[in-house]
Order: structure tokens, then C-alpha cells, then sequence
């Protein structure tokens, strides 16, 4: 057994620390509060091949398994949950073509990534289908020589930027999970309307619309695998996901922890620096506890991924535990910060809010509990 | 008694102070001192009145201005013709260029940036800071000799009675040999302001400042130490100041080696953005502001009178 | 165009230096080591010669010990070319490692025509080895420089002196300069440059295979300590008219005799 990380990975950490360092965090308050969308920040990262980790090598990817994905991810969490949502979802949207699409579809919608600064999205959630995945009801019709593309999804991460949407539907509704599939879709194909941004409490900068589709029309060959088996797909995407989501949840809280370590050190109450106080010292205590549980975790799912071991509970754990962990950690960041931590010219409200949403997508922490259960009740 | 040589530049004609700390030291060792060029009797009387037994005026061609292998090929052929154990000169920009060629062409060591020294049994023992001031170490030398020191200035002080010197005076004939890396032209440091991220100096206003126009007392005194204006977050907020110019948490963070904060309370942001300061001086009127916790010296009075004091106290003490 | 940069592995500058028991130097286990941060100007003043003249090879050396080999690795990741390195104790003085830098230039059997370095390395602050290695190798050398042009074998370089004047120097290559904060801004090393970077080859020597004993130390430290405490502030009372100038006065003169910051 070995924790340790190569010295490869701690290279790739430090750059994405150092990434994150200087250029996220100086920006990441600022971004948030006009819900700018950080695309500087997103191509800046492109340049250094800090996203699109998923890519594999004779694609032109720089070859990085899902261990690695997760450190950087978590790194450039640590320096903005918001502006890593944005990054995230090109992973997020690509992983469905590199685990389901033919040679030839990897060849023509990776490689693209790989040469110039490209934004994708994933669109599967709908208005009235969230947590329950299998009844979308975005219809792909075949029309002979193409399909057709009729419906609407809600909370697509980077909609208004993208050059590329997977878009999840069914061929027929009454197939339930048999029926879905999925397929890549170019944005600027006639019919499809893109919504306005949404104000979210948190991730503001993250660009996030609702996508209608009106008689879209999508080439034969843009269908990942065959029709009906999308839910596959989803499902084996989502094992490579949620650690990477995990990883998130897991930069913002180990944020939040460095900042009250730091904050308790300096602030002084009754004569003494609040850190003497014992009050302070658990839950900082609570949080290092977390953080470091949540990791460990993180870092196991993606290590089974790479492993090639089959990881949906272990990924569910991940994803459950880091988000929860980071909610109750940044919360109680804002507590050590008292009356500061609620004001906005400190960064831990910020903080708080982001870490809301991790909580919520990508499979909800009640989702995540389910899986768990079923997994290990089967 | 050690033989000692020690080198100083010239400013202006005048010697460096860093040479008279250095002399006034070295009471009881034999101290000569040598220079590059010519210097007034005046000057040499200075380096008399602190130590110096003899001048050398070191003089040839090409040696108007400063060169690494110039001034080095010159220096070193006046020390081989005499027995110095040890030579002695300010870490300057020049020193710090200089010596570690001098040393190097006799094989020598040399203990750099030395901010204290004794001859412990007749050898040289020094003290200096690494690790940017985190910690001290004692320094000593080993290898050929002559051996070579830096001294920072303004570290060892000037001595209040230092021991004379004969002053004698005597000029030597040097080649400057073959010079590749030349100065070609000086520019002058541009007149505008370094940023607030990389000032050496900095004089912050608060909200006690109470208005944009008041700004210009701290101008004033800002241009006599060279420091950069910053404001507070308070400041900025009441538009007495651009954004730009905030120090704290949401502006700017800096660590001057000195920080003037005038009129500024001291809240936990403003802090936030120059705890690392290395000095602090604070001006309020309020004797319990959190900022007097942070300061090295505070004054407590009504900023609008003290810092046109300390303006006048500033340039006198800088011969503006 | 054979281009070598030195650099140096120091500890990162946010970590708490404690020495140890004996005073002999300082704790080393659990510090953080980063490439010296004024080296990483020369890498990139390397890196940006190399840009516009494909021909030039970039050759990263450091003489330091071999557990972490951070600083050589992200200066090729960066896009040196390749690396060698001298493995030594982390407290070796100047005059070693300028003769450990010498005899590596020596065993890569390429003739410099150019040697760029930090003008100093944030741990021993010494603001040596580039001056000393230039005079072992007859070379001309500039410090402190925040300015670099090169035509053909003409370089010439501002060099930063006291109170921000610049001093402008012409001279020819080969050459030695120590670069300055200012000069440009180093970029990243990219995560396909970080893979490159495990295939570059690294040459590896001892100290005896570059000629340095230990009678080249030159330069012994000892009694490592902790710097005093900062004394707590000290507060004057100006509230009367009639003390301003007096306590001034005596706050003005301490900021120079004691605090030595003006």
C-alpha cells in the first residue's frame, strides 16, 4: 500500500496550486460578485493543459489518469469552486465520447480540444427530470439520414460559451433507461435556443442556462455507441465523474480549512489568539478530520478508475462525503470568521455558497445514498 | 593586529558612510583604506578621524567608471603588492558586484552581507543573517588570504569615538587591464512611483484623513523618503482615495520595509494586507486603535500636524 | 547557441526555519524546496533566446542534494533542453559551488557562449557564485540585470544599482549574467511539459567527478540561531502641541539608529 503521490503528480500539483494561487484567487471574488465568466482564466489554464485531463494520449491528450484529474482539479477548486465548475465541464462533457464514442468519433470531437481552446457542456438534466435521470424526455427521432432533436434541459454548466454539447434523450420515452442515448451536438446548429443565465446564489461565475432544442438536426454519426445505450454511457461516465466532482468539494473545503487555521491564528479575543481558545481548536480539529477522510476517499475512487476496477459505490462515498464535508466545513469557516466571515470582503462567504451546490449536482448527496445502498444491499 | 584593507566608493566625492561604520570597527587593527580615482583632503580626513593609516589612490586609464574586471584587475594588483589579511568593503550594489571577482582572483573567500564582526585569536568572526532575516549564523573564513568581507550598510553603526588614524596619503599607479563588460550609460531612476506591491516605503491615510485634497501632506512626505501613497479601505470607501491605491485584504498586499499609516484605524482587513510589513509606524489620534498593537512606533496626535513635522524632521535627516 | 542556467533549490520562502539542536544548520526534513525564485529569470531569458533561435540548447545545472531534484526537473519542464546535476550538501559556500558549476560546464564538453543565473539565491543570500564562476572561467559578467537584448554575439543589459538607476552594459558573448526580478515574466511549466520533461536526460555527478573537495570551502558558517524576538512596539504621546517636534524628532532618529529602515 502507498499514499504517496509520484513525483510527476506532485509536479502537477504544484503547478496547479500555483495556477490557482495566482491566478484564480485574485480574481475569484471579483468574478463572483459580477457572475463574470472567467474564460481568461479558463484558456490561461487551457494553455498549460490543466483541463480537458480526460483526453486520452493518441488523441492528443496529455495521457493523465483519473488520479491525476482529481489533484487538479482539486487544486484549481482550491482556487475558485466556481470558475473549477466551468473547467470541470468540459471533462464532464468529453468523458461520455471517450468512454462511448468509436475511434473515429474520439478523432474528430477530442482532438479539436486538444489543439485549440474549445468549451463543452453536458446537457442531460431537464426542467422536470433532476435526480431521476431515466425519464428524460428529449426526443431523438430518426429522420432518415439524421436525427432529430426535440426538448429542453435546465442548468447547463458553460451552454452560452460551448462548441460542443453530449446531449442525453431517448428514442423513445416509453423504453425508459433502454430508450436513452446520447449524442454530440454542435451549438450552432439551426433550432437550438439558448436561455439567459441563471443568478445562482453560488459558482456565479459558472455559466449556467437552460438549452431548447426545436427540430435539431444531428448527423447519423454524432451517436455515441448505439441507440439505447446512453444510459450505459451515463452510468459509467458518472463513475469517472464523481470523484473529479468529489475533488472540487475537496479543494473548497481544505480552502476553507486554511483560511481559519490562518484567520484563528490572528484574531485575537480575550487577550489571546482565537486558536488558544478550545472551542476553536475542535472544530478546526473537525475539519482537518474531514478534509483529510474526504481525500483519502477522493483519491481511492479515482485510483480504482484507473485501476479498472468498478467503482460506483466507492465513487458514491466520494462524492457524498467531500460535498457534505465541504458544506459543514465551509459553514463552520464562516463561524471561526464570527461577523467578518458574513461579509463579503472576506472570502469565506464565498465559500459557503459554492459549496452548496456540489452538494446538489452531479447527483445529489440523497442520489449518492441510494447508489450506496443499492450497492451494498444487491 | 591585523593588516586591513579597506575599499570605499564614492558618491558625489564623499566617502560612503558604510566605510566610516567599517573603520570605526576595526579600532586596533592597521587600516588603510583605498580608493578608486582621486579624493579630496577633506574626505581623507573623515577616514583619518575613524581609522584610516593610509589612502591609496588607485589610478589608471579606463577607470572613470565603474567596471567589474576594471575596478577588480586594479584593486587586485594593488593588494598583491602589499600583505593584507583581510579586505573590507560595503555591501553595495558595486560590492556586492565586485568582491566575489576580487576574491576569486586569489582564490580567496568572502563572507558577504556581514552585519557584525570581531577578531576572535587575530581571525576574522563574523555574523550574518540567512534565510532573509529567519535566522543568524557566525561566518568565518577559510582558504588563501587575503580574506574578503562585505558589510551591510548601516549595520554596524557609526562609532562615537573612534581611535585616529595617521592619514597618510599616496597615490599608486594601476592597469585596468582588458575591460569587455563596460558602462555604455546611466539612466536615472524614472521619476513615477513604484507600485504599492513593490514599494519600499509606504505612507497609507485613513479615514482620518477626511478628505481627497489632505492626501497631499502624505505626497509631501512620500517624496521625501521615496515611499508610494496607499489608503485605506475606509479611505477608498469615503472616495478620498482610487481603488487602486488600497492596501488590505480587498486592495493590495504589501511588506514594505517601512510602512506609514496615518490616520488609519487598524481594522482586522487592513491588517490582513500589511502584517508582513517589516516596519510599522503609526499615527492616530485615538491612543486604543488596534493599529498601535501592530506598530513598532506609534505616535499618538493629530496627524495633520505630526506629519508635516516629521516631513521638515525627514528631509534634515536625509540633507534634502 | 550553448546556453547554461545555474540554479539553486531553496526552501520555499513561506517556510518557518528552525535550526538545529547543535546549530550546524537548519532542520531540512520537512521543508518545502522550490527552484530560487530570481533563478526561474533565467530560465526564462534562456527559454525566450531559444524561442527565436532554434539552434540554442538550454542546459539547466545545480550542485545541491540529490533527494529532490524539484528546481532541475521544472526548469525543463519550462523547456530546457537537458540537466545536470552535482550532488552536494545543501550548505556548500559560493566559492565551492562556482567551482562545482565550473567543472560541470567543463564535463558537458559544450563551450558556453552564455551563462545566465539568479543574482542571488534567497537562502544564504550570498550574491556570489555568478561573479566567481565568471572570474574562474575569464569570462565578463554583469549582475543585478532587468534588461537583455542579444544580436548576434552583442548583448546588452541594464544592470539595477542603488535608488532604481540603470546602468546600460555592451559586451559580447560568452558572458555571465545574474538576472533580476523585472527582467521577464517567467512563464509556467505546462503539464505536457512536466511529461516531456521525466524523457530529458540528466546528467548526474559528485562533487570529486567536478574537481571540488572539501578544501574549497572558503567560507564556514556555524551557531545557527534564531534571530532575537521583535521587541514590542513602542508608543510616544503627541496629544500636546507642545511635544510634536520633540517626539518626532525621536521617532524619525529611531527609524535610523534602530530600526536602520531610513
Amino acid at each position: 500500500m502507498d499514499f504517496a503521490l509520484t513525483t510527476e503528480q506532485r509536479e502537477i500539483r504544484e503547478l496547479a496550486m500555483k495556477f490557482a494561487r495566482n491566478e484564480m484567487i485574485p480574481l475569484s471574488q471579483s468574478y463572483d460578485e459580477a457572475g463574470k465568466f472567467p474564460i481568461d482564466v479558463f484558456k490561461k489554464a487551457w494553455e498549460l493543459g490543466l483541463v480537458n485531463t480526460c483526453i486520452p494520449l493518441e488523441f492528443g491528450g496529455s495521457g493523465f489518469k483519473a488520479v491525476d484529474g482529481v489533484i487538479i482539479s482539486e487544486a484549481l477548486a482550491y482556487g475558485c469552486m466556481g470558475m473549477n465548475t466551468s473547467f470541470m465541464a468540459n471533462d464532464l462533457a468529453l468523458l461520455p465520447i471517450v468512454l462511448g464514442g468509436s475511434n473515429e468519433q474520439k478523432k474528430k470531437f477530442l482532438t479539436p480540444f486538444t489543439q485549440e481552446f474549445k468549451i463543452a457542456s453536458f446537457c442531460l438534466t431537464e426542467p422536470s427530470n433532476g435526480s431521476d435521470a431515466g425519464g428524460i424526455r428529449t426526443q431523438i427521432k430518426d429522420g432518415g439520414d439524421h436525427w432529430v432533436l426535440n426538448g429542453e434541459k435546465m442548468w447547463i454548466t458553460n451552454a452560452g460559451y460551448a462548441d460542443l454539447f453530449v446531449v442525453y434523450g431517448t428514442i423513445n420515452p416509453d423504453l425508459k433507461h433502454k430508450g436513452i442515448s446520447a449524442i454530440v451536438v454542435d451549438p450552432k446548429s439551426p433550432g437550438i435556443e439558448v436561455g439567459k443565465k441563471e443568478d445562482k446564489m453560488g459558482h456565479r461565475s459558472s455559466d449556467t442556462r437552460g438549452v431548447r432544442f426545436n427540430n435539431v438536426k444531428v448527423p447519423k454519426e454524432n451517436m455515441l455507441g448505439n441507440p439505447g445505450e446512453g444510459w450505459a454511457i451515463a452510468m459509467s461516465t458518472l463513475d469517472h465523474s464523481r470523484p473529479l466532482v468529489a475533488s472540487s468539494a475537496l479543494g473548497g473545503a481544505q480552502r476553507a480549512l486554511d483560511l481559519s487555521i490562518q484567520y484563528a491564528k490572528e484574531r485575537v479575543q480575550f487577550g489571546v489568539p482565537i486558536a488558544k481558545h478550545e472551542a476553536i481548536q475542535f472544530m478546526i480539529a473537525e475539519m482537518g478530520m474531514k478534509v483529510e477522510a474526504a481525500r483519502l476517499l477522493t483519491y481511492k475512487a479515482a485510483w480504482l478508475c484507473d485501476q479498472g476496477v468498478r467503482n460506483t459505490e466507492v465513487a458514491s462515498y466520494a462524492k457524498a462525503f467531500a460535498s457534505d464535508s465541504c458544506m459543514q466545513i465551509t459553514t463552520d469557516a464562516v463561524q471561526i470568521y464570527g461577523g467578518y466571515g458574513y461579509s463579503k470582503e472576506y472570502p469565506v462567504e464565498k465559500l459557503m455558497r459554492d459549496a452548496k451546490l456540489i452538494q446538489i449536482y452531479e447527483g445529489t448527496s440523497q442520489i449518492q445514498r441510494l447508489v450506496m445502498a443499492r450497492e451494498l444491499l444487491k | 593586529m591585523a593588516n586591513v584593507l579597506v575599499f570605499t566608493e564614492l558618491h558625489d566625492g564623499h566617502v560612503k558612510p558604510v566605510t566610516l561604520e567599517i573603520l570605526g570597527k576595526l579600532s586596533g587593527q592597521n587600516a588603510d583604506v583605498a580608493v578608486i580615482g582621486d579624493i579630496d583632503a577633506s574626505q581623507v580626513a573623515e577616514l583619518a578621524k575613524y581609522g584610516a593609516q593610509s589612502v591609496h589612490k588607485l589610478k589608471g586609464a579606463n577607470l572613470e567608471k565603474y567596471s567589474p574586471e576594471g575596478y577588480s584587475n586594479s584593486l587586485a594588483e594593488f593588494i598583491k603588492s602589499k600583505s593584507y589579511d583581510y579586505v573590507f568593503a560595503g555591501a553595495t550594489s558595486m560590492g556586492k558586484d565586485l568582491l566575489p571577482r576580487l576574491a576569486t582572483k586569489f582564490d580567496a573567500g568572502l563572507a558577504s552581507d556581514v552585519v557584525n564582526f570581531i577578531f576572535e585569536g587575530g581571525s576574522f568572526a563574523g555574523t550574518r543573517p540567512l534565510f532573509a532575516g529567519k535566522c543568524l549564523a557566525k561566518v568565518e573564513l577559510a582558504g588563501p588570504k587575503p580574506h574578503f568581507i562585505s558589510i551591510r550598510p548601516n549595520a554596524l553603526g557609526m562609532t562615537a569615538n573612534p581611535t585616529a588614524g595617521a592619514g597618510a596619503c599616496a597615490d599608486t599607479n594601476v592597469n585596468a587591464g582588458n575591460i569587455r563588460a563596460t558602462i555604455k550609460e546611466i539612466v536615472k531612476a524614472a521619476s513615477t512611483k513604484v507600485d504599492l506591491t513593490e514599494a519600499n516605503i509606504i505612507v497609507t491615510g485613513g479615514r482620518a484623513m477626511k478628505g481627497a485634497e489632505n492626501f497631499k501632506i502624505l505626497e509631501q512626505m512620500a517624496d521625501v523618503i521615496g515611499a508610494t501613497v496607499g489608503a485605506s479601505r475606509a479611505a477608498v470607501d469615503s472616495g478620498f482615495a482610487p481603488h487602486a491605491m488600497q492596501v488590505g485584504q480587498t486592495g493590495k498586499t504589501v511588506a514594505p520595509s517601512l510602512y506609514i499609516a496615518c490616520g488609519v484605524s487598524g481594522a482586522i482587513q487592513h491588517l490582513a494586507g500589511m502584517r508582513t510589513s517589516k516596519v510599522i509606524v503609526a499615527i492616530n489620534s485615538d491612543p486604543d486603535a488596534p493599529i498601535f498593537t501592530k506598530a513598532d512606533y506609534g505616535i499618538v496626535g493629530d496627524l495633520f500636524q505630526i506629519v508635516p513635522i516629521m516631513t521638515e524632521e525627514l528631509k534634515k535627516l536625509l540633507g534634502k | 547557441m550553448n546556453i547554461f542556467v545555474c540554479v539553486k533549490q531553496v526552501p520555499d520562502t513561506e517556510t518557518k526555519v528552525t535550526p538545529t539542536s547543535d546549530g550546524s544548520f537548519i532542520e531540512t526534513s520537512s521543508i518545502k524546496w522550490i527552484m530560487n525564485p530570481y533563478d526561474e529569470f533565467a530560465v526564462e531569458q534562456a527559454l525566450l533566446i531559444k524561442q527565436s533561435n532554434s539552434a540554442a540548447n538550454v542546459t539547466v545545472l545545480r550542485v545541491g542534494s540529490v533527494k529532490d531534484t524539484e528546481a532541475l526537473r521544472t526548469a525543463m519542464a519550462m523547456g530546457a533542453d537537458d540537466a545536470a546535476l552535482v550532488e552536494a550538501a545543501d550548505n556548500l559556500d559560493s566559492y565551492s559551488i562556482a567551482k562545482a558549476l565550473k567543472g560541470a560546464i567543463e564535463k558537458t564538453g559544450k563551450k558556453p557562449d552564455l551563462i545566465l543565473a539568479g543574482k542571488q539565491a534567497i537562502d544564504d543570500d550570498a550574491l556570489q557564485v555568478p561573479q566567481v564562476l565568471a572570474e574562474m572561467l575569464g569570462l565578463p559578467s554583469v549582475s543585478v540585470i532587468v534588461g537583455f537584448e542579444l544580436a548576434g554575439n552583442n548583448v546588452k543589459v541594464k544592470r539595477e544599482v542603488e535608488g532604481g538607476a540603470l546602468e546600460v552594459y555592451e559586451l559580447s558573448t560568452p558572458c555571465v549574467l545574474a538576472c533580476n526580478k523585472g527582467l521577464n515574466t517567467p512563464r509556467y511549466a505546462s503539464l505536457p511539459g512536466i511529461m516531456k520533461a521525466k524523457k530529458k536526460p540528466m546528467a548526474q555527478y559528485s562533487l570529486g567527478d567536478v574537481g571540488v573537495s572539501e578544501a574549497d570551502r572558503r567560507v564556514k558558517y556555524s551557531q545557527f540561531r534564531l534571530p532575537p524576538e521583535k521587541p514590542p512596539g513602542k508608543k510616544f504621546d503627541a496629544s500636546d502641541a507642545a511635544k510634536q517636534k520633540e517626539v518626532v524628532n525621536q521617532v524619525v532618529g529611531l527609524l535610523r539608529t534602530e530600526a536602520k529602515v531610513i
